[in-house]
């Protein structure tokens, strides 16, 4: 088969709390919040103040650095209040919304050339959805990327399938492709091995791929990786398929409605599924009649890379995802040498491997302290890049630009290191540390 | 469990804040011994694996305990059998006796317990020191020391090997994870060269300490397979006897077999690298080859003789399957990129069997090799980096030419 890519190395964390495969509910909250922190390397400059009206799609703030990159409403409503934190830094855009959805209405229809579709996804507020390699970021208008990859293949813990996000949606994400086809040359659209959702399978105007294997088979990163490794000083655009039908949406109607099918999953949710949300929504009223009693931990995202967001949290801009798992509790009797059925690990040190099939309830447990660098070769079994994680860490801990570059940073995110994170036996953060050797390249070489 | 919380709670205030600060990292490798802390993941991915630095360690020390019991039998029968002390009956009856076995243990357990306390001392020190917790690894250096050792060594000179080999082999580069060199080999190596005359030779490997109303028994000799293959090309030992382990050496390397169970425990747990193992035994082979297929060449002779002994043998005699196993493997210390592994471990095999022949003053061949490969090891790791950064700008250039 051309265009197939088998991942053999990753992991597929064995979660108890898939949400079923139906779409039963809608997150509709009063309260909804747009968090500058959610577009990494943003720094926000607010058209709004405290006791404006606005309507879903009319502008909250821009970039500082660049204008054009425009963040919208959500929802219609009041800005209630605009939080603030050490020197004044916005934390958050809280809107008290309507009732019912107000749009501010946006010239539909498809635009006649790449200039004109820029302009008019800047202005109506949708451009943050395209983002761009390296560094993940917001993509730069001005940017000519040598491809653009939709990304449709679900394959972080517990997330939805997109065969059932997309259902109801097809002509949206035909419209939102067709946009996207203005922007390069290349489009690339990656689905999983075993798609069978016909709005996928059957896209027109696109290069497709697919992707069988475990986890991180269904990343962006590992996307490019295997179809146009992306080399020092070339750019290319990201979108996740659920956007891509909030573009079309857009096109077809000239209304800026970011709703997606979120998974609400995890052991802590009383009742796993699919539900309808729109990013942004304050979970706290939400959260109520879903929570099982006892201390969970609520993320938006996935288990992975999720933002602990807390219970009074809200749904961040990106997420498709919100999980609620145990928090870990209490001090664990010679736990580092008994054998625990609870306990999981991919290594056979302990009894997890004996059922592979099982699923388990996991915790937030570290179960370890931070330690030295000891073990080599586990990152390379979950990491399915042509990159030597281990090297890149090391450079990417001592600040070693050039060798970062050497080494392939451009083709990775912070993200891509969740599950080195997850089977490390020393307990290093290497998200956090990504992040910060990522975004100190980003701003040496801009 | 309460009784032990409460033990650790109450006395935590006398070492953070009271007298004996200097004692927190003991006090803090005691309570995480007992109870592993409740620490949750506060950023990144929020579930983590079960297994930390501790669960690793105790898996390399599970594995080496076959070797370790056999060990102890042997260092029994290796006296009984020279007095001549031993009870008539099949080999088996003879070797499995609760008189060997305390012959054994009462000298080697000591040995166990001076290494850890001579090592751990310094480590809890630095631990104190550069105010960080105290690290896991010695917890597997302290059990590889007694067992590379032989069993007459004087126990000060253990804890003086451990010492140097904690200082300078693992401290002074800023300990865990950033040593250079094996600190178990090391420790073997510095007791070898500072003290020939008992570690070398023939006198050491067996104990012969006097036995009431007995004698060394006539034609008795304590050399190993590889000294007497070293001095005369040949030996008394057979390769059945040397794989199951009834031969004189270092307490642990002896049984090929009980390092067999822990190699597969190793590999199958995922803590050991397969392709280190395998590697190595392949340049082994591959060595044992060589100088079969050459030792025509010289004329005959000790070295001749020694060349044309079949290559596999190698494998079975001397310490090269407990090097290869136990510590070729070591993480920090071998090769770090997956195809620098293969290199590495070959290599490892291919010099092992090549100093054992040619260099007959030390017979102990995997030793040295472990030793010289561990240095060059960061090289091997430096063309493979090198390796996958040429492909990426090869890649780059590709693109814009």
């Amino acid at each position: 088969m051309p265009n197939f890519h088998n991942v053999r190395k990753g992991l597929d964390l064995p979660l108890l709390g898939a949400p079923a495969a139906t779409v039963d509910g809608n997150l509709r909250s009063s309260v909804y919040a747009v968090l500058p922190s959610d577009f990494h390397g943003l720094v926000p400059k607010l058209v709004v103040k405290e006791g404006d009206r606005v309507l879903a799609g009319s502008i909250l703030f821009h970039d500082k650095a660049d204008a054009r990159i425009k963040i919208a409403s959500p929802v219609s409503g009041e800005v209630a209040r605009i939080e603030r934190g050490d020197k004044r830094k916005i934390l958050a855009v809280v809107i008290l919304a309507d009732a019912q959805t107000k749009y501010s209405s946006q010239p539909s229809g498809m635009p006649a050339n790449r200039e004109d579709a820029i302009h008019w996804l800047c202005e109506s507020g949708a451009w943050p959805l395209i983002e761009s390699r390296p560094y993940g970021r917001i993509a730069s208008p001005d940017a000519k990327p040598k491809a653009v990859f939709i990304n449709a293949i679900a394959t972080e813990p517990l997330a939805v399938s997109p065969a059932l996000a997309l259902a109801g949606r097809e002509q949206d994400f035909a419209k939102g492709l067709e946009v996207m086809s203005l922007m390069s040359d290349r489009l690339v659209l990656s689905i999983s091995a075993s798609e069978a959702s016909p709005a996928l399978t059957n896209a027109s105007g696109v290069e497709l791929h697919r992707f069988a294997g475990p986890h991180p088979a269904g990343t962006t990163s590992v996307h490019i990786n295997r179809i146009s490794p992306l080399n020092k000083g070339e750019v290319v655009w990201t979108m996740a398929y659920q956007d891509v039908a909030v573009l079309g949406h857009l096109a077809l109607t000239g209304n800026f409605k970011l709703e997606r099918t979120v998974s609400l999953c995890g052991t802590g949710i009383l009742k796993p599924r699919c539900i309808t949300a729109t990013p942004g929504a304050s979970l706290e009223v939400f959260l109520d009649s879903e929570l099982k009693p006892g201390n969970f931990r609520v993320i938006s995202g996935s288990v992975l890379t999720g933002a602990n967001v807390g219970k009074k949290g809200y749904l961040t801009y990106y997420s498709s995802q919100v999980t609620a798992i145990p928090e870990g509790e209490g001090t664990d009797f010679f736990g580092w040498v008994i054998p625990s059925a609870s306990k999981w690990s991919i290594s056979r040190t302990l009894f997890s491997w004996l059922s592979p099939s099982k699923k388990f309830d996991l915790n937030t447990k570290q179960h370890g302290e931070d330690r030295a660098f000891v073990v080599t070769g586990l990152y390379d079994k979950v990491f399915p890049f042509d990159v030597l994680p281990m090297p890149l860490i090391k450079a990417m801990w001592a600040k070693d630009l050039d060798q970062m570059e050497q080494l392939g940073a451009y083709e990775v995110v912070p993200e891509d290191f969740a599950l080195c994170e997850v089977v490390c036996p020393s307990k290093q953060e290497l998200q956090k540390m990504a992040y910060e050797a990522i975004d100190l390249l980003q701003k040496e070489m801009n | 469990m309460k009784i032990f919380q409460n033990l650790f709670d109450s006395t935590r205030p006398v070492v953070t804040t009271g007298k004996l600060k200097g004692l927190y990292p003991l006090h803090n490798a005691l309570e995480t011994m007992f109870f592993v802390p409740n620490h949750n993941t506060h950023s990144g991915a929020h579930v983590r694996d079960a297994v930390d630095m501790k669960r690793t360690m105790i898996a390399v020390i599970f594995a080496l305990v076959p070797a370790l019991l056999f060990g102890m039998f042997n260092a029994g029968y290796q006296h009984y059998k020279a007095f001549g002390l031993l009870a008539e009956g099949s080999l088996l009856s003879q070797f499995f006796t609760i008189q060997n076995f305390m012959f054994g243990a009462i000298r080697i357990v000591p040995m166990i317990a001076v290494t850890y306390i001579a090592g751990l001392a310094i480590e809890i020190y630095f631990a104190y020191r550069n105010k960080h917790a105290v690290n896991e690894g010695f917890l597997v250096s302290g059990i590889l020391i007694p067992l590379i050792m032989p069993i007459d060594i004087p126990l000060w000179m253990v804890a003086i090997s451990t010492a140097f080999s904690v200082l300078f082999v693992k401290e002074v580069f800023g300990g865990t994870g950033m040593n250079i060199l094996n600190p178990a080999l090391t420790a073997r190596v510095f007791a070898f060269f500072a003290y020939p005359t008992y570690m070398s030779g023939d006198k050491i490997w067996i104990n012969t300490s006097p036995e009431a109303g007995a004698q060394v028994v006539d034609g008795y000799s304590g050399a190993t397979a590889l000294g007497q293959l070293a001095s005369t090309g040949q030996t008394s030992y057979s390769s059945m006897d040397a794989f199951w382990g009834f031969v004189p050496g270092s307490i642990g390397e002896t049984s090929t077999f009980a390092i067999l169970l822990g190699a597969a425990f190793l590999i199958y747990t995922g803590v050991g690298s397969w392709k280190i193992m395998l590697s190595a035994v392949v340049g082994g082979l591959c060595m044992g080859l060589i100088f079969n297929s050459s030792a025509h060449l010289l004329d005959p002779g000790a070295m001749r003789s020694y060349m044309e002994l079949s290559f596999y043998k190698h494998l079975m005699y001397g310490g090269f399957a407990f090097g290869v196993v136990f510590m070729a493997t070591d993480p920090v210390s071998a090769a770090h990129t997956e195809r620098g592994k293969w290199i590495y471990g070959f290599l490892v095999g291919l010099m092992a069997i090549l100093i054992r022949v040619f260099n007959p003053a030390y017979p102990e061949g995997i030793m040295l090799a472990i030793l010289l490969m561990n240095v060059f090891a960061p090289l091997v790791d430096h063309y493979v980096v090198q390796g996958n950064i040429s492909k990426r700008l090869k890649r780059t250039k590709l693109q814009h030419a």
